[in-house]
Order: C-alpha cells, then structure tokens, then sequence
C-alpha cells in the first residue's frame, strides 16, 4: 500500500483549471521528483495534500487514512510535512524556537510519550546540528542567509517529525554549491526514512535527488517515472523546450 | 507558589502601602485609573501583542463588565470580587464568540469588525432602559469598608489584585506552549498550521482570555465614577489606551503593557491635573506617531534591539 495516494484530483481557481485528475501514489521511503514549468500545479498539488487548499474534486489517502476534511494542522500531525517555496520563518522566534513550535505541537500532540523540556533542547539541537545551524539556536531569522533560511525551513519540517515530505522548490535563488548542500541534506533525510517528494526547477539537483520523476503540464499527469526515461520522453521534452 | 507571583505580590503591597503613606486620596483615584490601564492594556496585548490581532473594540469589553455589575447590582447586589468574576465571565462569552464569528477576517476587516462589536453594544446598552439606557445609572458606594477604610482604597487594592491576575497570566502565557502558539498566529499563520498549530482553536482561546481580563477591569468601574453612563463606558480613551500603551511598551512581552501603561496612564493623570483632561488624548497621539517613528517596537524592542547588537 502506498504512503501517499492521491486519486483523480481536480483544482479550479474560477475558470483556470490548477489540477485536472492527478492520480499519484507515492511509496514509503521513496524519492520523487515533481517537476513542470511555471503554473503547472505543482504548488496547487502541495498544497491540496498539505490541506491549506481544499480539492474541487478526487481523495488524497495519506498512510491508509483518507485525509479530506482534515485541516493542515492534523495532517501534519498525521505525518505531512512540508517546507515553503519562500521561506516563512517565524520572524520573532529564534531560530531554536523555530524547531521547538513543531515540536510542541505536533510531537508532543500526538499520543505517546511528550517530550520533557530538555529532551526538546535536545532535540532543537541535534536537528540544527543536522542542517549546519548549530551555532545559530539562539539568533533571529533575519539574520540568516538564504541557505541558512533554506535549511531552517527543512529542519523546521523535519522537527514536526513527519513521514512524508513535500519539499516546495528548497532551493530556488541558491548558488551552485549551495545547490548541492541542499541535495546532500534531502537525502540525508530520506536515508532516515522519511519519504520525500521535491518540487523543483532546477534539472540538475532534480537528476541527482530522485528516483522517480513525475511532471505536471497544465494540470495534468504527462509522465511518471524513472528520471532518466522521463526525461528523454517526446511530450516532457516538447513541454519544456516547445516544438 | 511561583517566584514571579511572590514578587508580584510584594510589589503590589509596597505599592498600596507607599499609597497609604501618602495619606491623599487623589492618589488612589488617580493611581486606579493607572491600574485598570495596566489591566486593560495587559489583556489587548494577549490578543493584539501576541497573536497579531488588532482589536478596536476594548471599550465594549470594559463596558460589558460595567454593565453586568449595574445589572447584578439593580437584580441582587453582591461583594465587588463576585461582580469581577461575573463581569470578567460575560465579556469572555462575548470574546469568545467575536473570535468566532470573525475566525475567518484578519488585519484591517479583523479591527473594523471588533469596532463595529463595540458600536453594536453600545446601541443595545443605550436602548436597555433596566440598566439606565442613555440617561445612565447611579451606583450609591458606602464611604468606608471596614479594615481598610476609604472606599477608593478598597477599589484601589481590587484593581491592584486584578494587575497581578493581569500581569500573571500574560507572562504564564508567554512562557508557554500557548505562548509558542500565539507568537506563530502572529508570525506567519499558514506556517503555524504547517507546524501542526490548530490557529483556529488558539485564537479563539486568545479572545475569550483578552475579553474576560478587560470586562474584569470594568467590572469596578460604576463603584469607582458612581455614576455609569454609555459614553463613559464606551469611552474613546479605553480603546485608543489599550492600542496606545502596548505599542509604545512593546507587544511582545508582558513587561511592554506594563511599561506603556504607567508611562501614558501617569502621564495623562499629570496632564488633567495641570492642563487638562482634554489634552490626554493628544499627549497618547504624539507619542504614538514618535514611537512609531523612532522604536516600531515599542520601549522593550528597542532594548531587546540593543542588547541583540551589543552580544553580536
């Protein structure tokens, strides 16, 4: 059985169709790749998994359970994580504070023991340490670099301890090597056994991360599957480059 | 009992005390009106401070706990604590039902619907003839209250009380699980959902708590002028003030109402007592306007801003 399952999704914003009958399935431990040019439905698509937009029509099926009607944040604590295409830290929050909200409200939300006040120090730090912010718990947002804000935003994610990761283009306005530390870190994570689907434009870390590609044009499903096919088929080619 | 509570309360004694020594009454009247501020301002901060929500409408707050005294006065008088409690339970309900009538509003459509709450209000009050209606009610006081004699004093330490309640819970709050909750509300609220907060769930928690702390500062109220009339309660000054103070304190912490309170509220006592009443609402314009200029944070961002530069 699939970890996500996505059936027959439709999305419209007045007359613009966003989604039309997406069928997805995702399984556990899996690395996916989304891609699509802009206005694709990529985001839509996070977003109607992630329950912040509600889907016209279709399920999503999340770990056997069916998650329609289900706000963001009990989805989250279901197992959805997922990070934002521009970086939406909490501003007035350190960047320790950051990982501690998830962690109060989803770890500890869940039944099960809740963690004491200094197994969340704990687990703050070693999330931090594990993007590279180590020595940065007790300073503000703003005072990040883009990276830095990139991988807050995962680490953020990671906090809510999901099982599944919508990665919304982590690595838009990064440089080369930047690039490529993100890459590092996604699958770092996914070696932890969170499975992970990330939405991106940049081919390069797309090839390097997933094992399996899906792309998205207008809306629709054109292609699933491994990257290297997908990338070579006639409609992907035709959709990126033109005729 | 909590370090914090204990220094409260100590703080709170030495203040009634230092009051007493004094030995002028003009000191409790003006020293409560400070009071109910800090109240006033502490309870708008755990809606406006820490989630983010601006509400016009405190003046209708205190007045409902005002109103529910002369109610409860003129039905079965009871002790001015019950008539907090009861005043403080049925601004709650009202908040409670504001945050979810308006779960969905935010920003400016938020403010103008708490405004038009307050105009809603005070055109029932004015049209309820049982509590006085337009022409207003009285409420005779006894002169003294025995073991501590002056009744302005005894309203002085109910409203000192009520500052401790205030200040206690505002801090509680901060420090808490529901504090991390309030400051992602204000933050960024599809984030906070995203992290698993219920935003729906906490914001109402957070009008229900802001609407019962400031109908218990009303509650006293008619005890304290004697006279109660819709413009006095639904007066301008409780819903500029309550904004005002915060503001020019800071928003993200307890101490700022605190601090905003007691700077303006003594201000504006100076100033009736030396110009006039008139002038106290151009004094809080002023400083608005500057603080809004020099330190959008407030007094206490500005040193958190400092101390931030100084460690770096």
């Amino acid at each position: 059985m699939p970890l996500l399952e996505v059936s027959r999704l439709s999305k419209r914003f007045g007359g613009f169709v966003a989604l039309d009958g997406i069928d997805l399935a995702v399984a556990a431990g899996e690395r996916v790749g989304l891609i699509g040019p802009n206005g694709s439905g990529k985001s839509t698509l996070v977003n109607c998994v992630c329950g912040t937009l509600a889907n016209a029509t279709g399920t999503v099926r999340f770990d056997g359970a069916e998650m329609d009607g289900l706000t963001t944040h009990e989805r989250t604590r279901r197992g959805i994580a997922r990070s934002f295409q521009l970086p939406r830290p909490f501003a007035t929050l350190t960047v320790a504070d950051n990982l501690r909200v998830p962690l109060l409200y989803t770890v500890n939300a869940r039944s099960g023991p809740t963690l004491t006040p200094a197994e969340l120090d704990a687990r703050c730090a070693e999330l931090l340490a594990l993007v590279g912010l180590g020595d940065k718990a007790t300073r503000l947002p703003r005072d990040l670099t883009q990276v830095e804000m990139r991988k807050l935003e995962l680490a953020r994610a990671m906090a809510a301890d999901p099982k599944l990761l919508m990665a919304d283009e982590s690595m838009a306005g990064l440089s080369h090597s930047e690039v490529d530390d993100i890459v590092t870190l996604l699958v770092r994570l996914n070696e932890r056994g969170i499975t992970i689907v990330l939405i991106e434009h940049i081919m390069r870390a797309v090839m390097k991360f997933s094992q399996r590609l899906v792309v998205l044009v207008s809306g629709k499903k054109i292609a699933d599957g491994k990257p290297d096919v997908v990338i070579r088929d006639p409609e992907v080619e035709r959709a990126y480059i033109g005729q | 009992m909590p370090l914090f509570l204990v220094i409260l309360i100590a703080a709170a004694a030495l203040v009634f005390g230092g009051a007493r020594l004094i030995g002028n009454d003009y000191v409790f009247f003006a020293g409560y009106t400070v009071l109910q501020f800090i109240v006033l301002a502490t309870a708008w901060n755990i809606l406006g401070g820490y989630t983010g929500y601006v509400n016009f409408g405190s003046a209708a707050f205190f007045a409902l706990g005002a109103y529910a005294t002369v109610f409860v006065h003129k039905t079965y008088p009871l002790p001015i604590p019950l008539l907090i409690v009861i005043g403080g339970a049925v601004s709650a309900v009202v908040g409670f039902g504001m945050g979810y009538l308006t779960l969905r509003l935010r920003g400016a459509f938020f403010a103008i619907a708490t405004l038009a709450l307050a105009v809603v209000l005070q055109t029932l009050v004015v049209n309820w003839d049982y509590v006085g209606g337009s022409r207003g009610a009285y409420i005779i006081r006894p002169n003294e209250v025995a073991l501590i004699g002056p009744y302005i004093q005894y309203l002085f330490l109910l409203m000192l009380a009520l500052v401790v309640i205030a200040l206690t819970t505002a801090r509680g709050i901060e420090r808490s699980q529901l504090g991390y909750g309030f400051a992602t509300i204000r933050d960024d609220e599809l984030a906070a959902e995203a992290c698993g907060v219920p935003t729906l769930r906490l914001k109402l928690i957070a009008t229900t708590l802001s609407g019962g702390l400031m109908g218990m500062a009303g509650a006293p109220f008619p005890y304290y002028i004697g006279y109660l009339q819709p413009s006095s309660a639904f007066g301008l000054e409780y819903a500029v003030n309550s904004i005002a103070m915060p503001m020019i304190g800071g928003t993200t912490s307890w101490v700022g109402p605190l601090i905003g309170a007691i700077l303006l509220g003594s201000l504006q006592q100076i100033a009736t007592v030396t110009i006039s009443s008139a002038v106290n609402l151009l004094i809080v314009g002023l400083l608005l306007v500057g603080f809004v200029i020099i330190a959008p944070n407030g007094i206490v961002g500005l040193v958190q801003d400092r101390l931030r530069a100084r460690s770096k």
